[in-house]
């Protein structure tokens, strides 16, 4: 768990976070929102401290991160960030493997962890190992930059707009790798980016910011609904606010019993991306499937009912 | 093998050459004397003035490489930011006092032979690898950085693990230019009695002996494009390496 409590950071006159407290439960992932200048990375990097905060505390666990050396705390935080910061004169074994010989592990420990993270990552070990970063593909080099993050198996992983570099294909692949990252090592995550589609389809809590003040940090489905600010409202964009509730939705979630024709749906899909599919398709209805096996069946009025503002 | 490949190989070979046997290639200076002067310089053997000349050139950049990329070191340091100018200006007054003058100073001081030599060779070996090495050390990719620092590096990690490393292509850069410039300063040594190469060139001058001077250049100068390219061909390698064209 991270409490950040009451925490501010001035830079002469500029405030740049002001009174900010906002608690991460463990094995969630918080995610931190706002435009450019808004104070987002300044309070991550307050979590590693990175940035010592002017006034007010941060707490891991309970205890307060001032407790050890910065750097020791460091080497149990995973760190990843935008463009991805490899060493470019180090092999990939090396880059990943950095924290881990920091912290003097053997050589059998780390290659170990290297090829378990490699594979983790759909890497084969024996081809990646000896490259070197700009060998790479963007990618690539974005996966090892998560890799080397998690390589000590840190509690917690920082994450400052880790997938801005990539394009957007690659960027979904990325980011549902992380989601299945977090749910089986039950990582607590803190991720910082510009982007509200993202915050949505990764956060359990977002995070508002805006000119260093914490707007509103509340689940996605409540942001979209009860957006706390003006400011807030127009980051999830108008328009896009029952797309946006949609996509928070599996179709299985909302299948109904009944028979519908044609191709099944994913009962894993979006709402958003089973409103989309019946549009396109023409349908009114769509038959949904788990597992190959046909659960019930989902319908645009029934879609279109959940897009609503929830009361 | 590409011709310039060859061709290093070819220098090479005639180079080592002429130092093992000088008198071998007798016929070949023999043109440019006259009366009857020796074509070949025998007063002292070639091979050992060549030893003495690289020993003195690569003692003084040694000397000349620790003291200024630690000096970029301290400089790109937190606490030391402040002995940026002052340490520039250290570097700057190195080069700009002549050689001869401070060989002309250093003499008083330090008698006659391979010291005031030294002395010269090193302060003219600071700058460019002080610039160099300040320019590897803060051209640092922020992000590197950042990285860096965020793993949980001590300064002195980052520095030894990722800072030195990252600088080194461009800090080999700037002992190459002082190597290649303390091999041909080193020649004026020899007009204070350092055992030099330049002892040749002093001899063919004196005696006015074209074929000395031309031997006495010839091999300073083939030493000097042996090391630039050696150098340079280690850099490459180290740059591209790092993904650096």
């Amino acid at each position: 768990m991270i409490e950040i409590d009451a925490v501010s950071k001035t830079y002469g006159d500029a405030t740049v976070v002001d009174r900010v407290s906002m608690t991460v439960p463990s094995g969630t992932i918080a995610v931190i929102v706002g435009t450019s200048g808004s104070g987002k990375t300044t309070l991550m990097r307050t979590i590693n401290r990175l940035v010592e905060p002017t006034s007010g505390s941060v707490r891991i666990d309970g205890e307060d991160n001032r407790a050890l050396p910065a750097y020791e705390l460091r080497r149990r935080i995973g760190y990843a960030i935008q463009g991805h910061g490899l060493f470019p004169h180090r092999t990939v074994a090396q880059n990943i493997g950095t924290v881990p010989s920091l912290l003097g592990w053997d050589a059998k420990r780390m290659a170990r962890r290297v090829d378990d993270l490699l594979e983790l990552f759909q890497l084969d070990p024996a081809a990646f190992r000896e490259r070197m970063p700009h060998e790479l593909s963007g990618g690539q080099q974005q996966r090892i930059g998560v890799a080397r993050a998690l390589a000590a198996e840190p509690n917690i992983l920082l994450m400052d707009e880790p997938y801005g570099a990539l394009d957007p294909i690659i960027r979904a692949k990325a980011q549902d790798d992380l989601l299945a990252i977090q749910a089986r090592f039950g990582t607590t995550i803190v991720l910082v980016t510009h982007d509200m589609e993202e915050a949505i389809r990764l956060g359990h809590r977002i995070a508002v910011m805006d000119a260093g003040a914490l707007l509103q940090y509340a689940a996605p489905a409540d942001i979209i609904a009860r957006p706390a600010t003006p400011f807030v409202e127009e980051l999830i964009g108008a328009p896009e606010r029952p797309f946006r509730l949609l996509s928070l939705a599996r179709v299985g979630d909302l299948a109904e019993p009944g028979e519908a024709p044609g191709e099944p749906l994913d009962a894993g899909l979006s709402a958003r991306d089973a409103l989309a599919e019946l549009l396109w398709s023409g349908r009114a209805a769509a038959p949904v499937a788990r597992d190959g096996a046909v659960v019930g069946r989902v319908r645009l009025d029934g879609l279109a009912r959940h897009a609503a503002r929830p009361s | 093998m590409s011709a310039g490949t060859v061709l290093r190989a070819a220098t090479l070979v005639v180079l080592l050459a002429f130092l093992l046997a000088p008198e071998a290639f007798g016929p070949l200076f023999a043109p440019l004397t006259e009366r009857g002067a020796p074509p070949i310089y025998v007063q002292a053997d070639m091979l050992t003035l060549a030893v003495n000349h690289l020993a003195l050139v690569f003692a003084a950049v040694f000397a000349a490489t620790i003291v200024a990329v630690g000096l970029a070191i301290v400089v790109t340091r937190p606490f030391g930011t402040e002995f940026l100018p002052l340490s520039r200006s250290i570097a700057n007054i190195g080069q700009t006092f002549p050689p001869i003058a401070v060989l002309a100073l250093a003499v008083p001081a330090l008698g006659f032979g391979a010291a005031p030599t030294f002395v010269a060779l090193f302060l003219y070996g600071l700058l460019p690898i002080f610039e160099n090495a300040l320019t590897g050390l803060t051209n640092l990719q922020p992000t590197v950085r950042d990285a860096a620092d965020g793993m949980g590096m001590t300064e002195r990690q980052r520095l030894l693990r990722v800072e030195l490393p990252l600088a080194l292509p461009v800090i080999l850069a700037g002992i190459r230019l002082s190597t290649v410039i303390a091999l041909a300063t080193a020649t004026i040594g020899s007009t204070v009695a350092a055992s030099t190469l330049g002892e040749v060139i002093i001899a063919g001058l004196l005696t006015d002996n074209i074929a000395f001077i031309l031997q006495g250049g010839l091999v300073v100068g083939a030493l000097a494009v042996l090391i630039y390219d050696a150098f340079l061909w280690t850099e490459r390698r180290l740059a591209r390496r790092m993904g650096r064209t």
